[in-house]
């Protein structure tokens, strides 16, 4: 059926290949898009642990006792901050103001590691009150999900290192258009697992 | 928890963690000892044989250049399909140590293997055979054939797709040094908790470190696959004019990514729960061992379906090429396997029913799972139809796809009988369990690879593989799948469970007895296979042929057997479904002028490093070398960050070459389309 579709006779035989080279096509977007995918579904499973653990105490502290709302707000105001001002980076990146994009990246940077700074802080307080994550599975879904978050920001931080050094050697070349264009969805995703957690882990956490 | 760290100087347990003397098995004086000692030293004497033989020849430089640092798909294709054949003869070891001890270990006789040595076969049985066997094989089908059947030159991410198969070897060499340094997993292959969390040792930790390796393997090949087939394919070709073959390994691609992160997950709980102490899957504390249950399934049950797509593809593309007309409803066949891929994600309590979650929650993972069977039925008719009223040619590609059909939708049907809830309380953990996954798994995917690999072998080597050996391969494999489990059908339904290395009740023997004979004659099935290489290599030029051997349709019949490292000289432009069927009836004629220089990726090593410093921290967290695991994660993070620092990734074949390349290529009209 096929391939008597296009046999009309009197018509002469179609093209059957490319006399020229077509320009190499670039796939790095949308693999590094369904690779974010792919986090959601790590990230997913954290969330389903935590969504049937989060109650288990095991006579341990509850999310009531541990949970620290006002340090929330601040790491949450941070990483929030962080994610607005990459934008701006990427803005000036369309620009092809290098210096400007930089100086954003930078400042994206210090926030997202004074977040990281934030939480390792508020970990070490509830190890040191006794609410590690041995103590309950409640505990160990808590520090699981929030550090797993946590470590993907420190990589995060570590690439944008990476980048700024790149871009200042090599400039804007396309390469490094694609790898920051990467790097931004990255820490936009970032965010929104943040808004998850915030939400579920801590809020409702709080509440339950 | 961590386990105590053995009693010596602290130097030591620094340096060495808690590897001692004590972690070579083989030395133990008793059976299991000996066993390991024998084994040892074959494995030894062969692969001591094998580097002598490659330093002989003066060939690691050519290994190194040629094929550890390639990025060509083709190469690393070649490569998971040797990988996997390797891991075949270890994963089939431990199936015939575990036939020969239950045909024997009957009343006073306790067999030769003590309960813990027959704890860790199954265990690896299991994992070997899906893992680096089934998962190394349809990998590297895809990696060979998807490229070439979409018009490409290689895939989207060519150094991701070099640096997954060493990921996929690091874990490969877990699992093979686990043989002879300390022990392996008890705890089958899935590691349920409670056993997987209490065993004592690395055996475990080998366990999620091996799977974890692979599992990043798998992750980033799945992403690759799927932006090669929506990015690359080449123009004229929609997405309705791809063969079924990249369809499915399309689908599957789409599974991989959705599943395999979940995998990560729970392996890495269970690792913290090992090593921090958390909670997740204890008894006390809070801890649910039922979520580690839905969890891995959640991952296994879609896995199962990750393997038998793609060979689906491979039947859909055998059986239209030697049945010598196009396939029968592609479009259904299409759609069904769409179908199949949403439907598998939603049946996973199905390997549960028996956790007690109710009759409405059952009643839905049974109905789905029944569902499953309709688009796998539609698959089984468009073979069917497309073989009726075709000129049927019986090559042994054609034969493992009839003894498939005839196999799998047995194996299918008991599925169906197991989707049965109330059924499934009978028949939970029993043999007939086993025998059905086997006869869908061999009946499938082993029946499956076989075919594909005589499908394609002479595309990729340019002569074909010995018929006589090749119908013996079936015939032994199809005999002995039957004599092997129909017996452990017929034990599961009298209420036999899976997984005891010793029985009781003496009447029972006879069909273990039948089923041991079954496995030998699936030895021989091996052993015919062996040989059929070794022969076809032997009769090489004797069995040369030309690109397109066997009148194929799709369009990797289109280029030089074997295709040249650019793939095609010329992108062709599709305007049908059997893209090259539709060329020849329309009297296409090669180009031999008008050569274009040609965009190629580097080799690189940066893979084959990233592979074995991520094989150096994995062993170092089952050992509790922590240096060693540090230094090496270390280790891998800084060769990623080198490589992006080198920009000149590509370079170009000029025009001269491929002109040259293009005239010496293995060119011949379909001269064995009749044979």
């Amino acid at each position: 059926m096929s391939t008597t579709a296009i046999d009309a006779a009197g018509t002469t035989p179609p093209e059957f290949y490319c006399r020229e080279e077509a320009p190499p096509r670039n796939g790095t977007l949308l693999g590094f898009w369904i690779y974010l995918m792919s986090d959601c579904f790590i990230f997913a499973s954290l969330f389903a642990c935590n969504a049937v653990l989060g109650n288990q105490y095991a006579g341990g502290p509850t999310g009531a006792e541990v949970l620290d709302l006002p340090g929330l707000a601040l790491n949450t105001a941070l990483l929030l901050v962080s994610s607005v001002v990459f934008g701006f980076a990427m803005l000036e990146m369309a620009r092809r103001r290098k210096g400007a994009m930089l100086g954003w990246l930078a400042l994206a940077g210090v926030l997202a590691a004074a977040f990281v700074g934030l939480e390792i802080h508020e970990f070490l307080g509830m190890i040191a009150e006794g609410a590690g994550p041995g103590r309950s599975a409640f505990l160990s879904s808590f520090f699981t999900l929030v550090a797993t978050h946590g470590l993907h920001v420190t990589l995060g931080v570590l690439w944008l290192i990476v980048l700024m050094v790149q871009s200042i050697r090599f400039g804007l070349n396309e390469d490094n258009v694609r790898r920051l264009r990467c790097l931004s969805m990255f820490w936009h995703f970032l965010d929104l697992v943040w808004v998850g957690v915030f939400s579920y882990v801590y809020l409702i956490g709080v509440l339950r | 928890m961590l386990e105590a760290m053995p009693h010596r100087a602290a130097i030591w347990n620094f340096v060495f963690g808690r590897l001692t003397y004590h972690s070579f098995p083989f030395l133990n004086p008793d059976t299991e000892g000996r066993i390991l000692l024998v084994t040892f030293f074959v494995v030894f004497i062969v692969g001591l044989a094998i580097l002598g033989a490659v330093t002989r020849a003066r060939k690691w430089g050519y290994l190194w250049r040629e094929w550890f640092t390639s990025v060509d798909h083709k190469k690393l294709g070649i490569m998971y399909m040797i990988l996997g054949t390797v891991m075949l003869l270890r994963g089939f070891s431990d199936a015939i140590m575990m036939r020969a001890q239950q045909a024997y270990a009957f009343g006073p006789h306790m067999g030769y293997l003590p309960p813990d040595h027959y704890d860790q076969i199954f265990s690896a049985h299991g994992s070997i055979m899906i893992f680096f066997v089934g998962m190394t094989y349809i990998v590297g089908l895809m990696n060979y054939v998807m490229p070439l059947q979409i018009g490409s030159r290689d895939v989207a991410f060519p150094f991701l797709n070099n640096l997954s198969f060493w990921f996929t070897f690091g874990g490969a060499i877990m699992f093979m040094v686990s043989l002879f340094l300390g022990d392996f997993s008890m705890a089958g292959w899935l590691g349920y908790p409670p056993v997987s969390e209490l065993q004592q040792g690395p055996g475990v930790d080998y366990y999620i470190w091996g799977l974890q390796l692979s599992g990043v393997g798998t992750l980033l090949t799945g992403i690759n696959f799927v932006v090669t087939i929506l990015k690359m394919r080449a123009p004229g070709m929609t997405l309705m004019k791809m063969p079924v073959f990249t369809w499915t390994t399309l689908c599957t691609s789409g599974l991989i990514i959705a599943i395999f992160p979940v995998l990560t997950a729970t392996l890495f709980l269970l690792a913290l729960d090992r090593y921090v102490g958390t909670h997740f899957f204890t008894a006390g504390f809070g801890g649910n061992l039922m979520m580690y249950i839905n969890l891995i399934w959640v991952w296994g049950h879609p896995e199962v379906y990750v393997l038998i797509l793609p060979l689906f593809g491979v039947y859909s593309e055998i059986v239209p090429t030697f049945s010598g007309k196009p396939l029968f409803a592609y479009s259904s066949m299409v759609y069904a396997t769409v179908a199949i891929m949403i439907l598998s994600y939603l049946v996973w309590l199905h390997h549960f029913f028996t956790m007690g979650s109710g009759a409405d929650v059952n009643s839905f993972f049974s109905l789905t799972t029944m569902m499953i069977s309709i688009p796998t039925g539609v698959k089984i008719f468009n073979w069917l139809f497309t073989m009726y009223r075709g000129r049927v040619r019986f090559t042994v590609p054609m034969l493992w796809t009839m003894g498939f059909l005839f196999t799998f939708t047995i194996g299918g049907m008991t599925g169906v009988m197991l989707s049965v809830a109330p059924a499934d309380f009978l028949l939970h953990n029993s043999l007939f369990l086993v025998a059905h996954f086997h006869n869908v798994i061999i009946g499938g995917v082993v029946f499956g690879v076989f075919a594909g690999v005589n499908y394609w072998f002479p595309k990729a080597f340019g002569f074909k593989l010995d018929e006589f050996w090749g119908k013996a391969t079936f015939w032994f494999w199809l005999v002995g799948f039957w004599v092997a489990f129909g017996p452990l059908y017929i034990l599961g339904l009298m209420g036999v469970t899976r997984r005891l290395s010793h029985f009781d009740d003496p009447s029972l023997q006879i069909w273990f007895v039948i089923a041991a004979v079954g496995a030998f004659l699936i030895a021989l099935g091996i052993l015919s296979f062996i040989i059929q290489i070794y022969v076809s290599i032997r009769r090489r030029r004797e069995y040369a042929v030309g690109h397109d051997p066997w009148d194929g349709r799709t369009l990797e019949w289109s280029t030089s057997s074997p295709p040249p490292d650019y793939n095609y000289a010329f992108i062709p432009i599709v305007h049908a479904r059997d893209a090259w069927a539709d060329m020849k009836a329309h009297g296409y004629e090669r180009p031999r002028e008008g050569f274009n220089a040609i965009h190629m990726p580097k080799n690189t090593a940066s893979g084959v490093l990233i592979g074995a410093l991520a094989f150096g921290c994995a062993f170092g967290l089952v050992w509790y070398i922590w240096w060693l695991a540090v230094a090496s994660l270390v280790g891998v993070i800084a060769v990623a960050i080198a490589h992006t620092f080198n920009y000149h990734r590509d370079y170009h074949i000029p025009e001269d070459e491929v002109r040259q390349s293009e005239r010496s290529g293995n060119w011949q009209q379909a001269q064995g389309a009749n044979a």
